[in-house]
């Protein structure tokens, strides 16, 4: 499997990573030796084998639905770079 | 008819009447400060972990008896990863590959020009997710102000099949799910504050043929009446653009209530890629038969049903049936009405005529109507059983709303009692009839059209309280006898 820069400054941008110009090449690299493996475990037979959602082997707990939350605005609003009436300020974002 | 025949599936998003939020203890109730019920975990601060709300299951299952739906032996939460200020986690936590509840149907009732006709339309899935806060781009310039308060409330996302028609069906679809999750009490179902809010995929294809055309998505519609007018638009827009050669683009689209049209959303440069994963953070949850069971015992009655049995037991039509059991606010109301009247007929059609014009005009829920289903019932009795006419129980019903509820005392108050002293109405008619030998003349050459000067004469001295069927028999007999 192979991928070109393009797919990587892709990927970079869905997950808002920072790339430099030389990067894109060495992941280049790097990813295709991840989906060389990924290739590999594809040759394993797995007919018959249940997906295994999660390693750990027990189910959800559930949580009564009480309210148990205080309000704590003032202080989750102390580590905000800006706040303002109560709302946190973030640059100006319009879809 | 036009040769095109529309295609419509809908999205909609209930939000769930929960005390607690979704993954969190943090109160979910709408119109609080900003931020102030928003707790760590509704922030994603770095540490916490989502635990699933019992209560979110519980509706989740309600809603897919309800539906007739497969239920999941095994659901899973997913991530649905994008960048937004008001979603602070970085992703979404939601369901993608199995979702609590599967394939299900809903029974519609579609008024049309030849009278109800009643459709199935599929319902595909319906999955439990968690609601993003809110931006406000509007406030401070070149600022988006965040309010996390929404963030973590439950929601569950209802996608019906490609089986709607047109505009109406849409909106008979949208209104039994409104009706139902208001009746299960999985939701308020409150629009104006975003508890229901709804996604359309619209396309057309030409009558007969069975692929389906390429759709748009019209996102965010929060009344009937837009979900209405924005289908409109858009099918034509659609008519439009096919018949003069062109093509439709897949694409999401806004519908603008101002001007009444649906636009593009800014397309962004690359598709949406929300590179769904399992969230390690939350297990796969088992639904046990025993867990279905204990819902399905706790079931209530539901629109459909109700339906059917108002007509069964009060011997109502259909179209009253629809009208006083749309849903269960109404229902109840009905039922209390019918019983203090004694006549299930006159009930109904005070409640949707004086009632719901009333209820209109204030915008008041049924729930909060001045009047109590007791009180009107009672001031229909007083007409059935002839204390007042239907013209002063107007009168009475305006004065009920206004100043109190008692219909008996303000009847009494004011005198609006029909006249049943016959020896009193018999000296007015001869009165009236002495005073105006003209008429009297023209009655008797057949212009019998001015008995209704007459009438009007008459309950004018008498302040409209004459019994009307009274005031007519008294009328003719001396108009017809002579002298």
């Amino acid at each position: 499997m192979s991928i070109d820069a393009e797919q990587v400054r892709r990927i970079a941008h869905l997950a808002r990573i920072g790339l430099a110009a030389d990067e894109a090449q060495r992941y280049i690299g790097d990813l295709e030796s991840i989906l060389g493996m990924v290739e590999r475990m594809r040759a394993v037979p797995t007919d018959g084998v249940v997906p295994l959602p999660h390693p750990i082997d027990v189910g959800q707990r559930l949580r009564p639905d009480v309210v148990t939350e205080q309000d704590e605005r003032e202080l989750f609003q102390t580590d905000a770079p800006a706040v303002a009436d109560g709302f946190y300020l973030v640059p100006r974002v319009v879809e | 008819m036009s040769g095109w025949e529309t295609v419509i599936g809908l999205e909609v998003h209930v939000q769930l009447a929960t005390a607690s939020k979704i993954f969190s203890g943090a109160p979910n109730r709408f119109g609080a400060e900003p931020n102030r019920q928003a707790s760590a975990v509704d922030l994603g601060l770095p540490g916490v972990l989502p635990v699933l709300n019992e209560a979110v299951v519980e509706m989740a299952l309600r809603f897919g008896l309800a539906v007739e739906a497969q239920i999941a032996p095994v659901t899973q939460f997913a991530r649905k990863n994008y960048f937004y200020p008001d979603l602070p986690k970085g992703y979404q936590i939601s369901q993608l590959d199995h979702p609590i509840i599967g394939p299900g149907r809903l029974e519609i009732v579609v008024p049309t020009a030849a009278g109800d006709e009643t459709r199935t339309i599929g319902i595909t899935r319906a999955h439990l997710e968690e609601d993003a806060g809110k931006s406000i781009h509007d406030q401070l310039p070149g600022l988006t102000a965040v309010d996390l308060n929404r963030a973590g409330t439950p929601l569950l996302e209802i996608v019906s099949e490609p089986d709607l028609r047109s505009a109406t069906e849409a909106v008979a679809y949208l209104r039994e799910l409104h009706a139902i999750v208001r009746d299960l009490g999985i939701s308020d179902g409150n629009m104006n504050e975003g508890s229901m809010r709804c996604d359309a995929n619209v396309s057309i294809r030409p009558r007969g043929t069975r692929e389906f055309g390429t759709r748009t998505e019209i996102k965010n519609l929060n009344s009937f009446r837009f979900l209405e007018k924005a289908i409109e638009f858009e099918v034509e827009r659609q008519i439009e653009i096919l018949e003069s050669g062109g093509r439709i683009i897949q694409e999401t689209r806004l519908y603008d209530a101002e001007r009444n049209e649906t636009r593009s959303m800014r397309s962004k440069e690359e598709a949406e890629d929300y590179r769904y994963f399992p969230d390690p953070d939350l297990l796969p949850l088992a639904i046990t038969p025993k867990m279905i069971s204990a819902v399905a015992r706790s079931m209530p009655e539901l629109p459909r049903a109700r339906r059917e049995r108002l007509r069964e037991q009060f011997g109502l039509s259909e179209y009253d049936a629809r009208h006083v059991g749309a849903d269960r606010a109404t229902a109840s109301y009905f039922e209390a009405c019918a019983a203090a009247a004694g006549d299930a007929k006159l009930a109904a059609n005070w409640i949707m005529g004086e009632l719901a014009s009333l209820l209109n005009r204030e915008e008041l829920e049924i729930e909060h109507a001045p009047v109590t289903a007791e009180s009107l019932g009672t001031l229909i009795a007083r007409i059935r059983d002839a204390t007042i006419s239907s013209k002063i129980a107007k009168t009475v019903f305006d004065i009920m709303v206004t100043e109190g509820d008692d219909p008996d005392a303000i009847i009494e108050a004011r005198g609006l009692r029909q006249m049943s002293d016959s020896g009193e109405l018999q000296r007015l008619v001869d009165e009236v009839v002495t005073a105006n030998p003209a008429q009297v003349e023209q009655f008797r050459a057949g212009k019998t059209k001015v008995l209704g000067f007459f009438v009007g004469q008459v309950m004018k001295a008498t302040g409209g309280k004459a019994n009307p069927q009274q005031l007519n028999e008294l009328l003719r007999a001396r108009l017809e006898d002579g002298d």
